[in-house]
């Protein structure tokens, strides 16, 4: 049920001069019903993630409370809710306040614009990729907040760590996705699902590739939680954090792979798109499972990168990347398109086998100087001069 | 090439998720136990298994049935509540002057209304503190009268600092399942604490314990 069907549905009931009571009224409901449904299904993330992590790494993970350990969240959030809500007495109380609300929104926000089925249900906006990485971007600001307001060291280097790496993976991330702009001649969410006759992610296996790292690093996940890195710094930008604020933390980082596996499947899987007789949030929901699954499975293999390699990985890795997918994808439009700019699905064949050897081969070649640029760094080892002084003294 | 190794971890990982023979991590002391597990520790078939008690095979199915877990371990185990024989036991306090970190108190009875019995003193306080035992043995090394052995449990977990404080009636009401540990004796038995049953003081020596006659020969006629 969209925005308008259920205005529409109200609007009979009430005269004409109070129209605005209904809009806010229809407003409230979607906006709680929506919000509700996402912290919800956040609990039960957490649930899947943390039994999935356990069978990944030959654990069984939580399975004690409730059957198969599904009320776990449930329990975690009473104790949570119950914890003592510690402000440090040197922070700076209103924005320590407000960082993690700041965290949460744009995760919120971000599911204005996702159209979960012919159209988006809270609100028809024409420019929906940039509304998506304007509103992502805001989570760099609480990070920085929360680890300002702390005034603790550890937290500050977590909030600086995660400034760099955030702002560095905006760039990939948007480049990534102007692949996908010029393909679809529109930066509404619902144009770029209806022009999906194949799915991006075929046509630009380069630019899914580079959006998903770059959004696991957005969303500071496993191998990109140099933001909270637990072996170095604590806990991060939430070191001082507990009680309901951690809470509301804890629950924007659960948030966000949901978020960025629903951005995925909108722009690269297709949508609603499926075969016909299940319907079109069916196949939403499978899609958005699948890309949520494989972050899943590379949180749960891949080692934290070191604070130097992320900013290599993301300038001399991603950002070549993007770049050569985005002038493929030009000159593949300049000469594929349609006088009316639009493209057919036999020129997007033809795109397909294009990009997928660029992807093959601009990999290969960029893994292969960055791999010998660390062989060529390599330095042979230097024992220590205290190490060895019975050899020392022989010669 | 750079990157291959971690393509190549992805696949150790989804072997990991996909083989139950990955999945060796022991569920103390509960174990959740599925419907065909349980079926097969009852030698029937699931069908078979849920017809008859429909109950079982629900809290099964839901993830709600356990069945206790007991871990494999040694017969030399040495563990907590000491098995320690008062009919064996003289009161020497051996084990007291052995005890490195000496937490063991014996106080002996010296009114000497025992003593024509054979010399042996009425032991009044007989006190182990396990919240500081380390296990070591030596007691159970020292005492000439093999009274004292090492227990098997390990589950003795309590509130209370001075709960951890063994004394004499909690040691005569033990469990008499002595350890292996520096027993021979009771190892070339095929003695297993595991398996439930309990030693009595005669069968833990390492000396037949001397007849009425012998010790009548011994201490009275000589």
């Amino acid at each position: 049920m969209s925005f308008d069907q259920l205005y529409n549905l109200l609007d009979r009931f009430v005269p004409e001069s109070i129209d605005w009571i209904v809009f806010t009224v229809t407003a409230l409901i979607l906006s709680l019903a929506v919000i509700n449904a996402m912290v919800l299904c956040t609990a039960l993330y957490t649930w899947f993630e943390r039994r999935m992590l356990g069978r990944f790494q030959s654990r069984i993970g939580p399975n004690r409370w409730g059957p198969f350990g599904l009320l776990q969240p449930i329990a975690d959030v009473i104790k949570l809710l119950v914890k003592e809500d510690v402000i440090p007495v040197v922070a700076d109380k209103a924005v320590f306040t407000l960082a993690p609300v700041v965290l949460l929104v744009p995760a919120l926000v971000v599911f204005i614009v996702i159209p979960f089925g012919e159209q988006s249900f809270l609100g028809k906006l024409n420019v929906g990729v940039l509304f998506i990485l304007g509103v992502t971007g805001v989570n760099t600001l609480a990070i920085i907040m929360g680890g300002w307001a702390s005034r603790n060291k550890y937290a500050l280097f977590g909030a600086m760590r995660g400034a760099a790496m955030l702002i560095s993976y905006e760039v990939p991330m948007a480049l990534s996705l102007i692949g996908v702009i010029i393909l679809a001649g529109s930066i509404s969410l619902a144009d770029i699902v209806s022009s999906q006759g194949i799915f991006y992610i075929l046509v630009q296996p380069l630019a899914f590739l580079v959006f998903m790292a770059a959004a696991s690093a957005e969303m500071s996940r496993a191998p990109f939680d140099m933001i909270e890195s637990e072996s170095e710094l604590g806990a991060g930008y939430h070191t001082e954090y507990s009680g309901i604020k951690y809470a509301i933390f804890q629950l924007a980082e659960f948030m966000a792979p949901l978020v960025t596996a629903a951005v995925a499947t909108v722009v690269f899987l297709g949508g609603t798109k499926g075969i016909d007789p299940i319907p079109g949030q069916v196949w939403f929901l499978l899609k958005a499972f699948s890309v949520v699954f494989v972050l899943l499975w590379v949180r749960a293999t891949w080692p934290r990168l070191r604070v130097d390699q992320i900013m290599g990985f993301a300038w001399k890795g991603l950002f070549p990347l993007s770049v050569i997918n985005f002038f493929v994808v030009a000159v593949e439009m300049f000469a594929l398109q349609e006088p009316d700019g639009t493209v057919t699905n036999q020129s997007m064949m033809i795109m397909v086998g294009i990009n997928w050897v660029v992807m093959v081969v601009s990999i290969v070649v960029i893994a292969t100087v960055l791999g010998q640029g660390k062989l060529q760094h390599k330095l042979p080892p230097q024992p220590s001069s205290l190490a060895n002084m019975a050899a020392s003294e022989g010669d | 090439m750079y990157g291959l190794g971690m393509v190549r971890g992805m696949g150790v990982t989804f072997k990991n998720l996909v083989l139950p023979s990955r999945q060796f991590a022991v569920q103390y002391p509960n174990r959740k136990i599925s419907l065909l597990e349980l079926a097969r520790e009852n030698d029937t078939n699931a069908i078979s298994f849920a017809v008859n008690n429909p109950i079982q095979a629900i809290k099964a199915l839901t993830g709600f049935a356990e069945v206790p877990v007991r871990l494999d371990q040694h017969s030399r185990f040495r563990g907590e509540e000491f098995a320690w024989y008062e009919q064996r036991c003289t009161g020497c306090a051996s084990c007291a002057k052995f005890c490195p970190l000496g937490i063991i108190k014996i106080v002996t009875d010296t009114s000497g209304k025992y003593e024509q019995d054979g010399g042996k003193y009425d032991i009044e306080v007989f006190d182990i503190d396990i919240g500081r035992c380390m296990f070591c043995g030596l007691c159970v090394q020292a005492c000439p009268y093999d009274a004292l052995h090492m227990g098997s449990g390990f589950e003795e977990g309590v509130y209370s600092r001075n709960d951890l404080v063994i004394d004499i009636e909690r040691l005569k009401a033990a469990p008499k399942k002595p350890s292996t540990w520096y027993r021979p004796q009771i190892e070339s038995q095929n003695f297993d604490p595991q398996s439930g049953d309990t030693r009595e003081y005669l069968d833990v020596g390492r000396h037949e314990r001397p007849s009425q006659d012998q010790q009548v020969d011994r201490w009275a006629n000589r």
